[in-house]
Order: C-alpha cells, then sequence, then structure tokens
C-alpha cells in the first residue's frame, strides 16, 4: 500500500479556474458593492474538478480503519456496530432540512421524538427526567458537575462545598470537566481489588465536598460491588453522586444507576447507543437526573401538555451550553437504535457485552496478566497488562501496534493509568464468537512472537500505510497547515 | 426460539457455546456484583422491538409531523443557515471508512481521518487568515465561550468585555460557561466600548454581528489592543470570503459556526465550531490538532499533536474537557469547500449579498416597512415591521412561507431576514408580494 504515502493535498491537486459543481447564475439585480477597503483581496483555496474530489476523499478513506472494515476491540470506547437504516432515517428531509429556530408548532414530529427519546433513556437509567442539549459525553460532564454546583449554592449562598472526588482510575475527562466548573478535584485511589479505597473516601466526606464521579464499572471493567455504600457515604457527608455513563453497554436493562444512588449520570449515545464516532464526533451526551436535580438541567427539555410538544427551561436550569437544542441529527440515530431493540433487545446488548468480554477474558488470561487479577469476572472490558512481555522487552504498545498488522484495531493502551501497560479490550455485543475466536487467535500468536520474535514487534506495524510515526517532531516543529506560498 | 436481534453478533448456538467455555449456566452469573435487591430490567416505557420496515414508517410518519420543508420558502438564518449541499459531501462523508472510524489515536491506521483535518485546519486558517486552528469544537456557540476562556489563561485576567450585538444564544452560552469559573462578562455597545488598560481579558465581536450589520472592525481591534486585551471575533466562514477575514484585522482568536459549509441544517445539530488564533497562542489552544510529521521510513504522515494541553494527558490542568467533538463535519465541510473551489465558494458569498441585498431594497420599499441597519451587511439584515411579527409569520405560513426570525423582543416589531444562494428572483419576490398583502 506504499502509494498512498504519496497522497497529495488538495492544494498539491489544484489547478487554476477548475471547479467541482455547478451553481445556479445570480438572477436578481447586482447591488453595488461596499466600500473596497471592507472587502476581502483575495483567497486562496483549491480548484479540482469534481472526479479529483471523490477521488481524493475516496482513496483516503481507504487509509481508515473503521467498524465497517475491521474489529475494534477498543476499551471504554463501546465502538459497535452503526445500523445503516439509522443513518438513512436521519436523513429524511423532514428531519435534515428543518431549521432550528422555527415555531415549535411547525416541529412536533422532531420535538416528539425528542420527548420520547427523553423518557427512554431516563427509564433506563432509573431517572426522573433527561436533557439531550449536551452534544459529547465530557460536555455532559460539564453540565453534571454544574448542576451539581448550582444545586449548593442555592442551598445555601455561602457554600464552601468546593471539592470533587475522583477516583484514580477515571478519564481524563472527569478532572478536566470538574476543573471547568471551577471545583477543585481530589484522587482517590483503588485498593487491591479494583474497588475504590473507601477509608480515603470517609476521610474525604466532610463539609468541603461537593460530589464525586464515579464510572461504573470502573474502567478496570469491575463492577464495584460496594457503590451502594459508596453512594450512601457521600449523601451523608452532604455531597452527590455524579456517574459517568461511558461504561453503560455492562449494564443497560441489568440495573439502574438512579436506583443504586447516583443524582446524575450523562450518557454517550455514540458508544451506547451505536450512533457512528465519524472519527471523533458527532458524539451527544445526554444528561439524566433523579428528582435532586430536576431544576436544574440544562435547557432545553422537551415537555408535553395536552398532546402539544414544547421546549421549556427548567427552574433552577445551569443554562444553554450550545445556541441550539444538541446534536439533533444524533438523537434520531439513537432514537432509531432503541426501538429497534426495543425492550427485549436491550438487556440483551449487555448481557452479549459482557459475555464476550469474559469469553476473551478467559481465552487469554494465560498468554497475558489481568490488570486485577483476583476478580473472576469482568463486566463489559477487561484490562490487560503485558507486565509479563515486558521482560522480554516488548511494551504493551508493541502488542498494540503489532495487532494493526493483523487487521484489528488497537485496544486502550495505557489507560487507565494505575495499571501498568494497560491493554484494555472492550469485544461490544456486536461481534460474534467467530470473530472473537479470530482475534484470540492473534493475540496468541502476538504473545508467542513476544517471546520468539520480539523484534517484529518492536518495528511493527509492517502492514499499515505508513509506519510508526515521529510524534516528536510533530510537537517540537508544528506543521498544522499547508502554505500557501 | 428466543427472539434474536440483528445487531448482536452471536447467534444462540454461539451464546450457549461461550456460556459452557465460562462453566456458566447462565449470563446471569456474571452479574453478580451488582447487589441482587438492585437488579431491574423492567423497561416499561421503551415499545417492544420492532423491524427495520416498521422503524421505517415509523420515522417517516414521525418526520411528515414536521412542516414540510422547503428551504428557497424559508428566510430565517440567525446562526444555522440553508445552503445547497453538493452531492459529493453526502455521498462521500457517508463512506463507513470515515463515518464508522474512531478518533485517529492509532495513526497508522487513521490517516485518512487525519489528512481530512489536517486540510480542514489549512482550510480554517485561511477562510479566516489567522496562522493556526484545531480540529473543531462542538458548534459556534460553545466554541466562542472556549475562546472567551482561553483569553482568560493567555491574560490571566477573569474578566471579558462582549459587544451587546453579539446573538443572545451565544450569550446565553457565555453565561453558562464562564459564571461557574467566576468570570465577569460585561456586555458594551458599539459606539460606547469602555474598556482601560488591564481590565479585561479580551473584546468580543461577531463579524457579521446578530443583526446582519458588519462591525467597525479596525476600531474595535484598537481599542481592544490599546487596552492590552484580545481582540475575540465570532465570524460567520462564508462572509469571510467575500469581506476581510478576521485576521486582516489582527484578531487574536477566530471562531465560528462552521454549519453554514456544507452541513445539513438538521435542527440545530451536529454542526462544528472553529477555532484558530495567533501561532503564539497554539499552547493555549483547546482541541485536538493534527500536525504533519513522517513515518520511520521518512515518508510524510499526519498525527494528532501537542496533546500535552488535553485532558487524556493534562487532566485538570488541561485547556478544556473537550473530547469526543465533530470530527465528521468536519469532513463534510472539507469536501464542501474542495467541491466548490475557490470559485465556488465566492459565487456562493456573492449570491448571498446580491439576493440579501436585492431583497432589502424590495422590502424596504413596502410601505411601514423600515430597514433597520444603518452600517454595510452581508446576508441578513432587520425590519422594522408595521405590524406584529408574530402575525405576520403566521400569514406566511398560510402560503408556506418561513418568514425571518421575529425579534420583537429586541426591536420593535423587528424580524431579522437572512437570503442564501438558494433562494431565487422568484422566490424572493414571492416573499415581497406576501409582505406586501400582510397588512
Amino acid at each position: 500500500m506504499s502509494e498512498y504515502n504519496k497522497m497529495p493535498l488538495l492544494m498539491d491537486l489544484s489547478r487554476k479556474d477548475k471547479f467541482g459543481v455547478s451553481l445556479s447564475d445570480i438572477d436578481v439585480p447586482l447591488s453595488e458593492l461596499p466600500e473596497s477597503s471592507l472587502l476581502r483581496e483575495d483567497i486562496q483555496l483549491p480548484e479540482l474538478s469534481q472526479l479529483d474530489v471523490v477521488r481524493y476523499f475516496t482513496n483516503l478513506s481507504q487509509m481508515n480503519y473503521s467498524i465497517d472494515t475491521q474489529f475494534y476491540p477498543l476499551g471504554s470506547c463501546t465502538m459497535k456496530y452503526n445500523p445503516k437504516i439509522n443513518d438513512q432515517l436521519a436523513s429524511l428531509k423532514g428531519f435534515s432540512n428543518i431549521h432550528p429556530l422555527i415555531e415549535e408548532s411547525l416541529v412536533q414530529g422532531s420535538l416528539e421524538l425528542m420527548f420520547n427519546l427523553q423518557s427512554y433513556l431516563s427509564n433506563i437509567s432509573g431517572m426522573t427526567a433527561t436533557s439531550l442539549s449536551t452534544m459529547a459525553g465530557a460536555q455532559g460532564e460539564l453540565a453534571g458537575v454544574l448542576m451539581i454546583k448550582a444545586f449548593h449554592e442555592k442551598q445555601s449562598t455561602s457554600s464552601k462545598r468546593n471539592v470533587i472526588l475522583i477516583p484514580d482510575s477515571a478519564h481524563g475527562t472527569n478532572p478536566a470537566s470538574a476543573s471547568m466548573a471551577g471545583f477543585s478535584v481530589k484522587s482517590i485511589p483503588s485498593d487491591q481489588n479494583g474497588n475504590m479505597d473507601i477509608d480515603v473516601l470517609k476521610e474525604n466526606a466532610n463539609e468541603n465536598l461537593a460530589g464525586i464521579m464515579l464510572t461504573l464499572p470502573s474502567t478496570l471493567g469491575l463492577f464495584d460491588n460496594q457503590i451502594v455504600d459508596i453512594c450512601n457515604i457521600v449523601h451523608e457527608a452532604g455531597g452527590l453522586v455524579y456517574g459517568d455513563g461511558a461504561n453503560m453497554n455492562a449494564w443497560m436493562g441489568q440495573t439502574k444507576l438512579g436506583d443504586l444512588g447516583f443524582d446524575v449520570i450523562h450518557i454517550n449515545l455514540h458508544k451506547t447507543f451505536s450512533t457512528p464516532h465519524g472519527g471523533g464526533g458527532p458524539g451527544s451526551g445526554p444528561v439524566c437526573v433523579n428528582d435532586t436535580l430536576l431544576n436544574y438541567l440544562p435547557g432545553p427539555v422537551v415537555q408535553r401538555n395536552s398532546n402539544v410538544y414544547e421546549f421549556v427551561e427548567m427552574p433552577d436550569t445551569i443554562g444553554h451550553l450550545g445556541a441550539f437544542h444538541g446534536n439533533f441529527g444524533v438523537l434520531v440515530r439513537a432514537y432509531c437504535y432503541i426501538r429497534a431493540l426495543g425492550k427485549e433487545g436491550i438487556p440483551e446488548v449487555s448481557k452479549n457485552a459482557v459475555m464476550n468480554a469474559n469469553y476473551i477474558m478467559n481465552k487469554l488470561k494465560h498468554a497475558y496478566d489481568i490488570g486485577f487479577d483476583n476478580r473472576s469476572i469482568c463486566m463489559h472490558e477487561v484490562v490487560f497488562t503485558a507486565r509479563k512481555q515486558k521482560q522480554n522487552g516488548v511494551k504493551g504498545l508493541d502488542i498494540a501496534k503489532r495487532l494493526l498488522d493483523y487487521g484489528y484495531h488497537a485496544p486502550t493502551m495505557y489507560f487507565p493509568l494505575i495499571v501498568d501497560e494497560a491493554l484494555m479490550v472492550e469485544p461490544t455485543e456486536s461481534e460474534s464468537k467467530n470473530t472473537l475466536d479470530k482475534f484470540i487467535d492473534a493475540m496468541l500468536q502476538i504473545a508467542d512472537e513476544c517471546e520468539n520474535n520480539s523484534e517484529l514487534l518492536h518495528e511493527a506495524p509492517h502492514n499499515t500505510p505508513v509506519q510508526r510515526l515521529d510524534e516528536a517532531l510533530a510537537a517540537r516543529q508544528p506543521n498544522l497547515k499547508w502554505s500557501t506560498k | 426460539m428466543a427472539k434474536q436481534f440483528p445487531y448482536i453478533g452471536n447467534s444462540e448456538i454461539e451464546q450457549e457455546a461461550i456460556l459452557e467455555y465460562l462453566g456458566i449456566k447462565s449470563a446471569e452469573d456474571l452479574f453478580v456484583d451488582i447487589p441482587k435487591e438492585y437488579r431491574d430490567s423492567n423497561l416499561s416505557e421503551i415499545p417492544s422491538s420492532i423491524s427495520e420496515m416498521q422503524l421505517v414508517e415509523h420515522l417517516t410518519l414521525l418526520s411528515e409531523k414536521n412542516i414540510n420543508p422547503n428551504p428557497s420558502k424559508s428566510f430565517i438564518g440567525a446562526g444555522a443557515y440553508h445552503h445547497y449541499i453538493p452531492s459529493t459531501v453526502l455521498s462521500l462523508a457517508q463512506r463507513g471508512e470515515y463515518l464508522t472510524s474512531y478518533t485517529p489515536y492509532q495513526a497508522e491506521v487513521s490517516q485518512g481521518t487525519l489528512q481530512v483535518t489536517y486540510e480542514l485546519q489549512s482550510l480554517i486558517t485561511e477562510l479566516y487568515g489567522m496562522d493556526v486552528a484545531n480540529a473543531g469544537m462542538y458548534e459556534g456557540g460553545s466554541s466562542l465561550a472556549e475562546a472567551a476562556l482561553m483569553a482568560c489563561r493567555v491574560k490571566n485576567i477573569y474578566k471579558v468585555a462582549c459587544l451587546s450585538t453579539i446573538a443572545p444564544r451565544y450569550k446565553e452560552v457565555l453565561r453558562s460557561y464562564l459564571a461557574p469559573q467566576s468570570i465577569e462578562i460585561v456586555f458594551m455597545d458599539t459606539n460606547d466600548v469602555d474598556m482601560k488598560k488591564d481590565e479585561y481579558a479580551c473584546l468580543i465581536v461577531q463579524y457579521p454581528n446578530f443583526y446582519g450589520s458588519i462591525e467597525d472592525m479596525r476600531a474595535l481591534s484598537d481599542t481592544a489592543h490599546k487596552s492590552n486585551s484580545l481582540f475575540v471575533v465570532s465570524a460567520d466562514p462564508l462572509a469571510a470570503v467575500m469581506y476581510k477575514a478576521p485576521g486582516d484585522y489582527g484578531a487574536d482568536i477566530v471562531v465560528g459556526e462552521g454549519q453554514g459549509l456544507g452541513i445539513p441544517i438538521s435542527f440545530g445539530g451536529p454542526y462544528i465550531g472553529l477555532f484558530a488564533c495567533k501561532s503564539e497562542y497554539l499552547r493555549q489552544m483547546p482541541g485536538r490538532i493534527v500536525g504533519k510529521t513522517v513515518d520511520k521510513r521518512g515518508d510524510s504522515a499526519f498525527v494528532l499533536t501537542l496533546q500535552t494541553r488535553e485532558q487524556h494527558i493534562r487532566r485538570e490542568r488541561a485547556t478544556s474537557n473537550i473530547c469526543t467533538s465533530e470530527a465528521l463535519m468536519g469532513l463534510m465541510m472539507t469536501i464542501y469547500v474542495a467541491t466548490l473551489g475557490k470559485s465556488g465558494l465566492q459565487q456562493v458569498a456573492s449570491s448571498c449579498f446580491h439576493n440579501a441585498h436585492y431583497a432589502a431594497e424590495q422590502i424596504s420599499q413596502i410601505d411601514g416597512f423600515e430597514l433597520i441597519n444603518s452600517q454595510p451587511f452581508f446576508n441578513e439584515f432587520v425590519i422594522a415591521c408595521p405590524i406584529s411579527p408574530k402575525i405576520i409569520n403566521k400569514k406566511l405560513i398560510e402560503v408556506g412561507i418561513i418568514g425571518g426570525l421575529d425579534i420583537s423582543d429586541q426591536i420593535d416589531n423587528g424580524i431579522l431576514f437572512c437570503f442564501t444562494e438558494i433562494h431565487s428572483k422568484e422566490s424572493i419576490d414571492s416573499l415581497v408580494d406576501n409582505l406586501k398583502h400582510v397588512n
């Protein structure tokens, strides 16, 4: 595939006076232009024929791995199949051509869909209400901690509750979101079982505690069986409990975070609810709350009044985090996914996701160590450690890169941070035993290569469009755009 | 046989084989860490599973409960715009290799997404006349809020000045993002900007402003810089094809909504927030950035870079919490600009300008309708109407026309109209005719 290395840029392909689409002529009388000092003299943009454009983007696409072409054992990212019909339906003119600011009576179909999706997500999470307006998981997190902040400020204008506790296994977005909300962040260690260290939690359950951000199951793929106690300890100290929905694929239809004691969670529709990841978005990160935080939801929220749907703002709302109503096109896809599975299918998703992860864990546990090996069961993902392979001078990175040669995307590497040489594998329910068996074979073969041919791994990948990149050079001498000179 | 679901990979036989291998009778045994009394699979709000054919019928019916959209008879803009989207955009962006790929952390198998993002960054910097751009934010509003936060970090001043002419919805987003960090926002009228030295981190200006007008950018930029503040501009990238680029006025950070460049209007999202700045502020920029480098063979290749700014490395000290953003929308924008090319984009901008100016002239000739904008404008303007915009828009709907945005809460009987290349003389004349008869 070496010809791909010479993929030119648009500007390299550009030739004067070419264009890729014919446009209608201007048919109104021309008006006088503003004074020239206000106008732009020139702009450098590519000039290509339509075929140039089609070939360029088609050829480039073939340099990507994707769910449609490969298995992604990518822990924490829930790279499941993205049903094609959902893309088609989101593109219906009656959805995709609707302006966000036209009168609500004219968009009752969109509002009905949003209203129903709110109630489905509330039902699945065991919460009172949902706002769909947040546009990614991290924005949902921000909304969650902003609600916690607004709640404490409403309780007491002189609230000193400015600490958010976060386990050391958490995603980086958690502390970053808490910090954006103006909180100070304190990290809680995990115990030898991969659960939260309850003693440290108790030490910090005091009058400064605003809340805790938890991921359940944790990023170790483990369900913390002390969860109800944790929620109680935080609540008794006057704090609130935030749930990061990143790992929802493990529990939807099996338990409800609202019942366990969570006050607010966010959901990643682009993970659990199958909307395409798009190479890094669009996402959608709805927030679901219990009665405590109901009045603080970000706007707008859809309500039904005698069969008429309308946007409303909650009385103590934290406000809007985007100009319009969230990523509607993503909401349509998630709605379709839920309707196609129905109440019968949703528990089957988590069941198969968890079965698949346990299958991989047990098949590979002799070749690769498990991060926390005193637990016999994992949830929807399993965290391996390459500490055994490290003795042969092979890193987790090398193993991950070698997997690319076998036609698999790499697992999530070096996360969670508390596991040495972590390789986090999440198969999702989309994959069949047949696919998993082939992946397992590849992993076993690589384990063998670690012992007998470790050079092969240091150099991997060998069969990809490009080889390992000089990341230091990229950061040292940033080249971030083409030159028009 | 139990019901099967097409999105679940394992057949019943395969499921049984897995259980057998695990040495358990039922998958229930895998959920023992969930306290028994909290096992709950009651999904009573969710209807039963339906077939793909039923799903198509159901969604089609739902979409038909919305107004039948005809963009050429719609004259509303205000931050989301109807434009013609060439066939290349959707057909290429829907390719599974783009659509279903992950964030390009594994550069060796993500060169497609990475190279497109490098192209996108290049296009944004060219449109805005800036040094560097990131891979995109959620949308225009939150992008502006992040720009304000960045200005505060750069200046270490936690107070911002903002023209009162920015979009009311952008003001709201600014408040939601800035208030929790105790950052004060002072709104100022365009002709009454008063900034003491070192008092404000930045001056925020929208270009064109919410009411369509081109602000006096040179003077505002000078005012901001004289008081040692950054000049932050929220700019419509299409307007910047025709009017001077914000960078020409010395803008320090430029953000904006990219939806108008090839992204469906889709009831408000997904869109893409554009974000660019001067290179001296690069390391304070939020979001992902793609850079060009070489691989082991020395071939050029692309990679996510400067990641030490980001949440997955820097955690609570990151420049932002942003992670998943709007990569696919960035791809669509890149395909759109590549397809139209230089002359196409210039023609679209020109068409927006002339359609809007023709319409403004025609509408303001009707008795009682008055053009409010005294400054130059691009493709949006405000008309003060003789009667309530509510009544006017209601009458227009009866003939299948979606009028402009009712802004009577800001300007007496004001309507904000928007025109793009999607309109023709005929559709504009039809609007004007109908406005003549609403009285």
